[in-house]
């Protein structure tokens, strides 16, 4: 890596610019996708479910069962269903009309009423759909308890639950999906513009004969990667502004950080997802391939094992192994952060740190493999 | 006719087996995916920690910590000392959920009146907290009516919950069948929209045309490959599921294969419907990601349909991956018969219809 | 010492292996190419030459034997080396979605040239190169001869010692490639040492050197008249002839003293083994008037001689292919036919009212500079466009209404042989024979034949992207061929490919046609266009002239130039149109 003119790598960016602009796929790649999976991710995926479906199978119907059913109703999380039957509504939830279903027995005023017995409340969730369910559970748990404690004290008994845990939310009060999910989907969004992008550019200069003549001039191998490297870069940091500004203006995520701090952030990954791009791209020598290789060893590892949408924590062993080398990892968890929480320095070095690392690993790696000859 | 859509689909499929790279791209997503999709996604919290602050030195506290401790999702206790300490735990990330035992938390219990806990959530990731936090109350409500029960109280009420189709709420179970749904679609997806821009390229396609074959049968010969394709890919991973991951299947493999073909009409109609418009295998694969990312978030598979906004509700409607995925579950989870695999079946072969037919006339219009 | 001095690419027991391939790629190859002359690298496909060039430009590291190129060491000295070669590579290096000026400032950027020395240089080369109208067009979007020019400009930027063309030439009309030579001729009168390779001999012909590879090594070093020289006396030209003169061709070809021939027009050109060994011309059976001429050998001639001459000229394939039988009612005369063809993209019109028929047994080809319409007005011909106006019938057959029909009773062979080339050999011919409806004993008896016909047997299960371009081009031919059709299109067929190949290639054809096969063939290759029964010139979607090849040559005769060759009448007819054009403006 021996010398660099100015010149000749800045005539070098402006091509590789002047590429990027007129190509049609590189404009949609970097500015089109980016927006429209930011949307699709923003008001698509959300986790919380607000309110859900559920049948309620009065089978005892007096004024007990249907203060209780009355509970439910009154639920802001609970879309209820008056049901007639206890099949029917299973049919209903079997179908996926409902996503769970309460029965009242015929006797819950009766045993309730009778004080030594218990009067059961049985809820049939949607096992199908595991994370649905579990709020499921909750919300009716919870408009459950209102009703116990509000009866208990109508009739003066003791107060049903003597521990009352009450979550405090650190970040994002309000408990919105998409203040996580937006942020982190960001990372695999760069991911796609760092390293599937780039995966392309050396390829093509293969596939068109470009590199043959490029070769033949005084161009120098630092020359050659940095124009490949700074442009790309480039681009990657204003698709980021884009998507910041899409972030906290159209989808109202809120951003605690600073953007400094985000800038060098994301120069970090982009270090590692143009390394890696450039790498594929290089020992491919051919669009077709770099494009899947690219999609295999970035695109699915970032959506899958960066910890943007699913819990790392709760991955088995190996898995969670394998997490540790993928950068979309630690820029998942440094944007959510920075979102969310603003400066906490203590995770951010520590991301960065790693960031850092790995962004030396790609590119040094790229530069061993950038040959100046053809053999 | 008959025998040269033989020959067409014949060679359609050499073309897919024979080179090295075409048959990895083939199986390495489904074993890759297979293997690592189950464990991965998942939204189930295991294997968390939790920090605790206890300023109680009663019994009561110490109990419930241990029943924390011993579930499956809080197996590290990170044990602080002062309020600043447990907020740093979260800040840091170190812990996704801190509680803090007050003072005169035992000493309230034990006098039978209500004592308060405090949970700090970390809210950046809010899904994961918020099951954890019902992980943590339900370990609470667990503890209180044990008491009561020692102390010969019987409660009022009590909610049983059953979770019918999935009993234990094994997350696997909801991936694998969507897994049988998101790989079919990738493969059969490529498998159309790159063979006829591979074709366009390597320029046979104008062999193709100048040909007696019409341009329907063409299309045909494109079709039944990637159809072929899709029913292979998606009966291993549900092989897989029931044998390796002990899904269980409830329907009718009859249903499941017809379902599968219909399924595999509607993609190939996309399929076709990218490659018409793309002159490079490059394009037609960037066309193929720009379809399927989208396709998977607005499935259902990633976070139920009936939490989105309506105008992405109807449009998921256009995507034959979120009527499949259900009827895969079905299949398997909920016993589905025909009438339960028909209010999904149809939208399938409206999406077939129209695709087919848009790139049937893109296509004999480019042709002519 | 000035001789010295004049020795640029100085090559020494050279040698290149690949991993992974048995033979060198080059082998013990020692030459020296001085400044101040054009040297030919001449060579069959897959002689070594890209190779070689490769080397040369400092690309390929040799894996034995010493090179310096401008008095550098090409791997050590790669900087120093750069700065005083300039190198085109086969797809000229042009980044086509740049303009014109914006690939010369890159180049020019990269090569240090800069301040007034860039103005001066760009001023000169716009002006040489005839680019300055264009400065603003994108790459991609210039022809052929221009995008070939822009990259000779490129490689000519920071002044070269040395400039490297690699197969600059293929796909590029006779005008542009005559411009072309203009250029580099004047380059070489300045003092640079230019290296040319083609797979044309004719061009290698006018090139001040030429160093003939074969098989990685070197056959011939020296000028081009001194290897014609020792073909004295062997080259003579059958004139006269009566009746066929394909058959006079496959005749003279069986003579054991005749090692090569082609048609040219009406005659038959012979190469003969020993000088004065003439074939006995009653055995010929050429007609009573038919007489034997000496003519001035070419180094084409000298070439096959060295490659151990020409194919036979027996057609395995025809003696095993069917006389084609007309249906009732097709007329023999018209087998092929267009009227007022007309197309249009847009408010361009590629093919503008062309007339046409194509006689039972006729070789019709269609001739013109690139981006002319031949291309637009064949695709409609087979049926792969349809025509805005006016009707392209096939034995009688409209191609807008029954075009399944009609399509059984073509064959059609593409530019670059559109094989399915990650397909085996085997699984090609039986594709294609399925699609055009051959099963069962009827298509394992035809892929035998083909496989037998073309000697294909060891290549059954290779695929065809790694198969030796000639195998390509048997196997491309043989897949167009297994239904029989009674019309074959060829789509440039011989494009990039070395002569003996290319005889072999017209010996098929030539006994296809005896057979009753009737063949539209497009090309800008001069050698072929004499191989035709009939030309049509196209040129701005028209059809500027037609007829026999002898007709058009003399249609372009003078007096200045008595004997032209087929490019000079195609160069004088294209000049001719542009005239009357601006005449009529």
């Amino acid at each position: 890596m021996s010398g660099l003119s100015w010149r000749r790598l800045w005539a070098l960016c402006r091509k590789e610019s002047y590429q990027i602009v007129r190509d049609p796929s590189s404009v949609l790649i970097a500015f089109i996708l980016p927006v429209l999976l930011l949307f699709i991710f923003g008001f698509g995926v959300s986790l919380d479910a607000s309110r859900m479906r559920i049948g309620i199978v009065n089978e005892d119907a007096n004024a007990e069962s249907q203060a209780f059913a009355e509970a439910l109703y009154g639920s802001p999380y609970i879309d209820a269903v008056h049901g007639h039957s206890r099949r029917e509504m299973i049919e209903w939830l079997r179908a996926g009309k409902v996503r769970g279903v309460v029965v009242l027995a015929p006797d819950f005023a009766r045993r309730l009423a009778a004080g030594n017995a218990t009067a059961p409340v049985s809820l049939l969730t949607d096992g199908a759909e595991p994370n649905t369910a579990n709020f499921v559970a909750a919300y009716v748990q919870g408009a459950w308890l209102v009703w116990q404690n509000e009866r208990a004290r109508a009739t003066g008994g003791a107060v049903a639950t003597p521990i009352e845990l009450t979550p405090r939310y650190w970040f994002n009060p309000s408990t919105v999906s998409r203040n996580y999910l937006v942020p982190g989907s960001i990372a695999v969004i760069m991911t796609i513009i760092g390293a599937l992008l780039t995966s392309l550019v050396v390829a093509r200069e293969w596939e068109r004969g470009t590199m043959e003549a490029l070769l033949s001039t005084p161009v120098t191998k630092a020359e050659l990667l940095l124009s490949k490297i700074l442009p790309y870069y480039l681009l990657g940091v204003v698709s980021m502004l884009i998507c910041l500004a899409v972030t906290v203006w159209v989808l109202g995520v809120p951003f605690h950080g600073s953007l400094a701090v985000l800038l060098a952030v994301t120069s970090l990954f982009l270090g590692s997802a143009l390394g890696l791009g450039l790498l594929i791209s290089t020992l491919t020598r051919n669009q077709f391939n770099a494009a899947q290789a690219a999609l295999n060893a970035a695109f699915l590892p970032a959506t899958m094992l960066s910890g943007f949408a699913f819990e790392i924590a709760s991955m088995p062993a190996p898995v969670r192994a394998v997490t540790y080398l993928i950068p979309a990892r630690y820029f998942v968890s440094a944007l959510q952060t920075l979102f969310q929480a603003g400066q906490i320095w203590p995770v951010l070095w520590r991301q960065m740190a790693f960031l850092l690392v790995s962004a030396l690993f790609w590119l040094g790696l790229t530069a061993l493999k950038t040959s100046r000859r053809l053999d | 006719m008959a025998y040269r859509l033989w020959t067409l689909i014949v060679k359609e499929l050499q073309s897919l087996l024979r080179d090295r790279q075409g048959r990895l791209l083939l199986i390495m997503p489904v074993l890759v995916q297979v293997l690592v999709f189950p464990f991965s996604s998942t939204l189930e919290v295991k294997n968390s920690t939790l920090a605790v602050f206890n300023q109680d030195s009663g019994a009561a506290s110490v109990e419930v910590l241990q029943r924390l401790a011993s579930t499956e999702a809080f197996p590290h206790v990170l044990m602080v000392h002062g309020d600043d300490e447990l907020r740093a735990a979260i800040d840091e990330q170190r812990a996704l959920l801190a509680i803090r035992f007050p003072e005169d938390f035992s000493r309230k219990l034990a006098r039978g009146q209500s004592a308060p806990l405090q949970a700090l959530i970390d809210g950046r990731r809010s899904n994961s907290a918020q099951i954890a936090f019902s992980y943590a109350q339900a370990v609470v409500n667990g503890y209180v009516a044990d008491q009561l029960a020692a102390r010969g109280v019987a409660p009022p009420s009590t909610l049983a919950v059953q979770n019918l189709y999935n009993p234990n709420l094994v997350y696997r179970w909801f991936v694998l069948p969507s897994l049988v749904a998101i790989i079919t679609t990738i493969g059969a997806l490529i498998v159309t929209a790159l063979s006829l821009a591979r074709e366009r390229e390597e320029g046979t396609f104008e062999q193709l045309l100048v040909s007696p074959l019409t341009p329907g049968l063409i299309m045909v010969g494109k079709a039944v490959p990637a159809m072929i394709v899709a029913t292979i890919q998606g009966s291993i991973i549900a092989a897989v599921a029931v044998w390796a991951y002990g899904v269980p299947f409830t329907g009718s493999l009859l249903l499941f294969y017809g379902a599968i073909l219909c399924y595999g009409l509607s993609l190939v109609g996309f399929g076709l419907l990218i490659s018409s418009v793309c002159a490079t295998q490059q394009q037609a694969f960037l066309g193929v990601f720009s379809f399927t990312v989208p396709a998977v978030v607005l499935s259902g598979y990633l976070a139920p349909v009936e939490n989105m906004p309506a105008v992405l509700r109807y449009l998921s409607f256009i995507d034959p991956l979120r009527h499949f995925i259900v009827i895969v579950k079905g299949l398997f989870l909920k016993q589905f018969d025909i009438g339960l695999v028909w209010p999904h079946l149809w939208p399938l072969l409206l999406i077939a219809v129209l695709t087919l037919t848009a790139a049937y006339t893109v296509f004999r219009r480019k042709v002519a | 010492m000035a001789a010295e001095m004049d020795d640029m690419i100085v090559a020494e027991g050279l040698e290149k292996r690949f991993a992974g391939l048995a033979e060198p790629a080059v082998s013990a190859l020692s030459t020296v190419l001085r400044a101040g002359r054009i040297t030919g690298l001449v060579g069959p496909d897959g002689a070594g030459k890209t190779t070689l060039m490769r080397m040369f430009a400092g690309l390929l590291a040799p894996t034995a034997g010493s090179l310096r190129v401008a008095g550098f060491d090409p791997v050590r000295s790669a900087r120093d080396l750069h700065q005083v070669v300039g190198y085109m590579p086969q797809k000229f290096g042009l980044y086509e979605d740049l303009t014109v000026l914006e690939n010369l400032v890159l180049y020019a950027d990269l090569r240090d040239v800069t301040g007034a020395a860039r103005t001066a240089s760009f001023e000169q080369l716009l002006a040489f190169t005839d680019l300055a109208r264009f400065t603003g067009r994108p790459a991609g979007k210039l022809s052929g001869g221009m995008k070939q020019k822009l990259g000779l400009a490129c490689a000519l930027l920071g002044q070269p010692k040395v400039l490297l063309l690699d197969e600059p030439s293929v796909g590029v009309d006779p005008i542009s490639r005559r411009e072309l030579w203009r250029m580099v001729n004047t380059l070489a009168d300045d003092g640079m040492a230019v290296v040319w390779s083609t797979s044309y001999l004719d061009e290698a012909e006018l090139c001040h050197e030429v160093r003939l590879m074969n098989g990685g090594r070197m056959a011939y070093d020296g000028t081009p008249a001194e290897l014609a020289r020792r073909m004295a006396g062997r080259s003579v030209q059958l004139r006269a002839i009566e009746g066929n003169r394909r058959q006079v061709l496959t005749r003279a070809l069986r003579d054991s003293q005749v090692i090569d021939g082609v048609i040219q027009g009406r005659n038959v050109r012979l190469v003969l083994r020993e000088a004065g060994q003439w074939p006995d011309l009653a055995s010929l059976m050429a007609g009573a008037e038919a007489q034997l001429v000496e003519v001035t050998p070419r180094l084409e001639d000298a070439f096959i001689d060295l490659l151990g001459g020409g194919p036979g000229g027996e057609s395995v394939l025809a003696q095993v292919m069917p006389s084609i039988r007309l249906p009732d009612g097709v007329s023999a005369d018209a087998i092929i036919e267009a009227r007022g063809l007309t197309r249009t993209f847009g408010d361009f019109t590629a093919t503008d009212h062309v007339t046409f028929q194509v006689a039972r047994g006729e070789i019709f080809g269609l001739l013109g500079p690139n981006g002319a319409g031949k291309s637009t007005t064949f695709k409609m011909m087979c049926g792969l466009l349809t025509p805005s106006a006016g009707d392209a019938r096939v034995m009688g057959i409209d191609l807008k209404r029954s075009a399944s029909q009609a399509r059984q009773q073509l064959g059609y062979m593409a530019q670059k042989f559109s094989l399915y080339g990650k397909l085996s050999v085997a699984a090609n011919l039986r594709f294609f024979s399925g699609v055009y409806g051959l099963r069962g004993e009827v298509q394992r008896a035809k892929i035998d034949e083909m496989v037998r016909v073309f000697a294909l047997g060891p290549y059954l299960d290779t695929v065809p992207n790694d198969l030796p371009l000639g195998f390509k081009q048997r196997l491309a031919l043989a897949c167009a061929l297994m239904h029989e059709p009674a019309i074959l299109f060829l789509d440039e067929p011989t494009s990039g490919v070395d002569p003996v190949t290319r005889r072999e290639f017209w010996t098929h054809i030539n006994g296809l046609v005896e057979k009753g096969v009737t063949v539209m063939v497009t090309t800008h290759f001069m050698d072929e266009a004499e191989y035709c029964d009939r030309i049509a010139l196209v040129y701005r979607g028209q059809m500027i002239a037609a007829g026999s090849p002898d007709e058009l040559k003399a249609r372009a005769a003078s007096a200045e130039l008595p004997d032209p060759t087929m490019e000079d009448a195609f160069i004088k007819l294209v000049a001719e149109s542009d005239a009357a054009r601006e005449g009529a403006l």
